[in-house]
């Protein structure tokens, strides 16, 4: 069986949908988001600060070996009610994307599965296409680099 | 090994990018696909393989040849900018869920 991940991204608003089944109970799924080890594997960076409650905040850090920051995002949390909703804020540091406010709703389908809706809001429409067109534009790259491997082991 | 290669990486490829252009105007055999380049055939087959099992081409059979035409549905896919972001998120929440599967609580 597969769940897939739905987005809805309406052309012109400056929002998105993200909607996911999980083949998990709500309570284990919510636990995702609440225990700073799954989201640092989750997110593939380190977690430097994770305060899950009400005006609580968050920091995100990924370095290389050399101690070089790759990427640091970091934002505040306006609503943390476990097994049903968190409301936060999302900042890139150093991007020009802008703050973006993420409302996260988490319902119960079976006792061993569950659902979880993204509301995403962007700054303005053209941001949120921007945001959108990232891992696009990383794919690109990444084709880029391929071609240039493959070009440099011929010479 | 890994055979389920994903879109960007087959259109990664110059050679690969020829053939769909080639075939776009009209579906071909290998044979004639083939004719278009300097590389070896085999290499060729590989590439027509590659780009079928992304479902960028599909084979179409016409008496004893089989040809190569775009496959709309896969080009579509190519095209349609959010599905690396649907992906990226995708993998993140299969992620999610498979060490969620294995979660023991702290203490």
């Amino acid at each position: 069986m597969e769940r897939k991940t739905k987005i809805d991204a309406e052309e012109g608003k400056q929002d998105l949908l993200i909607t996911r089944e999980f083949d998990l109970p709500l309570e284990l799924l919510f636990k995702a988001y609440e225990d700073p080890e799954v989201v640092s594997q989750v997110m593939g960076t380190k977690v430097v600060k994770f305060e899950s409650k009400k005006h609580g905040s968050y920091q995100y850090e990924t370095t290389d070996e050399k101690g070089n920051v790759l990427f640091k995002a970091n934002g505040a949390i306006h609503e943390f009610s476990p097994n049903k909703k968190i409301t936060r804020t999302f900042e890139m540091e150093n991007t020009p994307f802008g703050v973006q406010l993420e409302v996260y709703e988490f319902e119960k389908l079976t006792d061993s599965t569950s659902k979880l809706t993204m509301h995403v809001i962007y700054e303005s429409p053209a941001l949120r296409d921007q945001v959108l067109k990232l891992p696009f534009a990383q794919g690109i790259n990444m084709a880029h680099n391929r071609i240039q491997d493959i070009m440099s082991k011929l010479k | 090994m890994l055979l389920r290669r994903d879109v960007f990486q087959a259109i990664a490829e110059p050679t690969r990018r020829a053939i769909l252009l080639l075939v776009a105007s009209q579906a071909m055999t290998a044979g004639a696909i083939a004719a278009n380049f300097d590389t070896a055939r085999p290499t060729v087959s590989k590439h027509l393989q590659i780009l079928t099992e992304c479902e960028l081409l599909e084979q179409k059979q016409s008496g004893r040849e089989i040809y190569y035409q775009i496959n709309a549905k896969g080009m579509k896919e190519v095209s349609d900018f959010i599905e690396p972001f649907r992906n990226m998120w995708d993998d993140r929440f299969n992620k999610l869920e498979a060490i969620m599967k294995t979660y023991k609580p702290k203490k």
